[in-house]
């Protein structure tokens, strides 16, 4: 684990309209290192990775990726910067099959137009075999018919297949059983044994203790802690979630936050 | 229209490059893609079967009811009669395939007829065939693109924005034909055009359309399985490869065969079976069908992977108008004039009924291209079959609606069957 972050959010702030989603928020993950991120509802867990994704841009704040300042514009400069965010829906295409889905958007292509499915095949199955996702039966099935840990597979392989540097993972075990979360966080952690840095999104602090290497705690739109996951307790982050020390709390007009969970 | 004959399913060209989703087989051995097949249809990916059943009992129950229905005449006036529903429906399920539906094909085809007859006639301005069908087409084409815009840009549901070009291109075909003509009907002298749907191939010509489908099949099926392993990747095995072009050319020596006791086969079929080939070789083959199929899977998911989807729905709309603009030729030139009534009656009921039975879900993502030619195979059989019986026009479309409503059942029955095993 090198101690150079490869992703650094300094004093990142976002506000729509009235309401200061993020404030001044500092945040990094390392390449190699399991960054969870936690908070209550509304904290800001879901704008942050929005912004690092392009979707939304911060008001203020610099983002630096491997030691030098980036501007992401929208998702294509993050996915450019190699910045893939699993979301919490996956955004997969139930009609089509595991490689169709792996490869959407980013077909690989003779002269252009016509598609190169033994290349595509054969790379999809290699990343598959890369990260032991031993379940599935054929790389040729609709991922409609797959589980949900077979389809959380599937699209935390697509994510590392685009030499990708960093994979953000939101709520990837929010609707999984006790065995397919089990097989998800095995994958986790074999994304960051392969040197990616990883920031995982999760309500489960059990899910997150297994798996983080560190924990950043989001509380009303600001980061109240980063906790190591050796040194802390189950107990301490709870309290940082539900109490963690806020500078000052903003938008006290505002119920929540954070406009868009 | 009139009778008709047997033979279920006529020249397939193109069988096999299945919705991306199914491709080649998986194992090495022929049990392993049973097993695998059994499985789909478990699944609720029925795939070609129903429709086969389904031709079956129609073929033996007019075969039954009426002899003629089996004549070698009867069956190449269903070939020809085939062709129009097969090739506007063709169109159709790319438009299905994004979850749209595209109301205004028929009088968008009556359009191009309407077109394309002014323009041949003889001094007035008497264009060559390719001039007036070639200005038919591109205005299909441009129609498509005007309400693929207004779709893809304006969010206006497709029902709506189609429903008016229904009743709009309705209008258009009684103006243009109304302005040249006070009888209603025009006339096509033009030989060529004429021949498009009336013309038939000699018997050699047939046999050689033959051999070039069935070479044509075992030729991709043996090229992309010599790829797959050269890869090391598993593929089709040899006995599949070999038990389907047997099928094949099964049934398409015995269609040339049975219509070379007639007429021959249909010059027309041979037009419909090269639109074929070319859009299954675009809906499976090409990176945009892939786009295609994306969409109608989950459009959130394509914009997400940085898909054009504005882009792949004007497309689709302009194949749409480009099919139904060859398909208006084709009709004209069976009819081998144009009239006031052209585009109206059930043709685009029957267009949508043809995709539809064919396989091609209404509900988006799923179907081939050859759903159009399979489903076109059951209207066409089931029109000609009641036509020979003589029944009056109310039973007619009564059956014709029942039918339609059996394949949606299939359909919604086959999606909600899917649904329940991708929860798994």
């Amino acid at each position: 684990m090198s101690e150079t972050p490869l992703l650094e959010c300094i004093g990142v702030t976002k506000s729509f309209a009235q309401v200061h989603a993020l404030v001044n928020v500092d945040f990094d993950v390392r390449r190699g290192e399991v960054m969870a991120l936690v908070g209550d509802n509304g904290a800001g867990k879901s704008t942050l990775i929005k912004c690092i994704a392009g979707i939304y841009q911060f008001d203020e704040g610099e983002i630096r990726f491997e030691d030098e300042t980036v501007n992401i514009h929208g998702p294509r400069d993050s996915a450019e910067l190699g910045i893939e965010v699993v979301y919490q829906d996956l955004a997969l295409a139930d009609n089509l099959d595991v490689v169709s889905n792996m490869f959407l958007g980013r077909e690989v292509t003779k002269g252009g137009y016509m598609l190169d499915e033994p290349t595509m095949e054969g790379a999809a199955r290699e990343t598959l075999d890369s990260l032991s996702v031993t379940t599935l039966q054929s790389v040729r099935q609709a991922v409609g018919g797959l589980s949900g840990g077979q389809r959380q597979a599937v699209a935390v392989a697509k994510s590392v297949m685009w030499n990708s540097k960093l994979v953000i993972l939101d709520e990837p075990t929010a609707a999984l059983g006790v065995a397919q979360t089990e097989q998800v966080l095995a994958l986790v952690s074999r994304l960051a044994e392969r040197d990616l840095g990883v920031v995982i999104i999760s309500h489960n602090l059990h899910d997150v203790f297994q798996v983080a290497d560190r924990i950043t705690v989001l509380r009303l739109g600001q980061a109240v802690a980063v906790l190591d996951r050796r040194e802390t307790t189950q107990q301490e982050v709870v309290h940082a979630i539900t109490a963690g020390t806020v500078d000052s709390v903003p938008g006290m007009q505002a119920t929540s936050p954070e406009v868009a969970e | 229209m009139t009778e008709n004959d047997p033979q279920v399913d006529m020249d397939h060209p193109y069988i096999p490059a299945a919705t991306p989703g199914t491709d080649a087989a998986q194992d090495q051995s022929l049990r392993d893609y049973f097993r695998l097949w059994g499985e789909r249809l478990r699944a609720g990916e029925l795939g070609a079967l129903p429709i086969g059943v389904g031709l079956l009992i129609i073929l033996v129950t007019f075969g039954i009811l009426d002899s003629n229905f089996y004549s070698s005449r009867n069956f190449t006036n269903l070939l020809l009669q085939m062709v129009v529903f097969a090739t506007i429906a063709i169109g159709t399920v790319f438009v299905l395939l994004i979850a749209e539906i595209d109301l205004s094909v028929a009088f968008v085809s009556a359009v191009a007829g309407v077109v394309m007859t002014i323009l041949l006639r003889p001094g007035d301005p008497g264009w060559p065939w390719w001039a007036a069908a070639g200005v038919a087409i591109l205005i299909t084409v441009i129609i498509g693109w005007v309400q693929g815009m207004l779709v893809a840009k304006t969010g206006v549901p497709s029902f709506v924005v189609t429903l008016a070009g229904l009743l709009v291109f309705s209008g258009v075909v009684l103006v243009l034909t109304t302005s040249v003509t006070k009888v209603g009907t025009i006339r096509i002298e033009d030989d060529f055009v004429v021949g498009i749907a009336n013309a038939f191939l000699s018997v050699t010509a047939g046999w050689i359309l033959a051999a070039i489908v069935i070479f044509g099949y075992l030729g991709t099926n043996a090229l992309t399985k010599f790829n797959r392993q050269r890869r090391g990747l598993p593929s089709k095995p040899i006995a599949l490869i070999a038990l389907q072009t047997i099928g094949l050319a099964i049934v398409t020596i015995s269609v040339v065969w049975y219509a070379n006791t007639d007429r021959g086969v249909p010059r027309g079929t041979v037009i419909l079976i090269v639109l074929l080939v070319a859009w299954s070789f675009v809906a499976s083959r090409l990176r945009f069908g892939r786009h295609v199929y994306a969409i109608g899977g989950n459009p959130e998911a394509a914009r997400r992977a940085g898909i054009n989807v504005d882009r792949v729905r004007v497309l689709v709309f302009m194949i749409s108008g480009f099919m139904a603009g060859i398909g208006g030729i084709m009709l004209a030139s069976r009819l081998r004039s144009v009239s006031t009534a052209q585009g109206g009656g059930n043709l685009l009921l029957l267009v949508i009924a043809s995709a539809v039975i064919g396989g091609t879900s209404l509900f988006g993502g799923q179907g081939r291209v050859i759903s159009a030619l399979l489903g076109a195979l059951v209207i066409a059989s089931i029109t000609n079959g009641m036509d020979l019986l003589g029944l009056a026009s109310g039973n007619k479309f009564i059956i014709t609606g029942l039918v339609l409503l059996g394949a949606v059942l299939i359909d919604a029955w086959s999606k909600k069957r899917r649904a329940a095993v991708g929860v798994g």
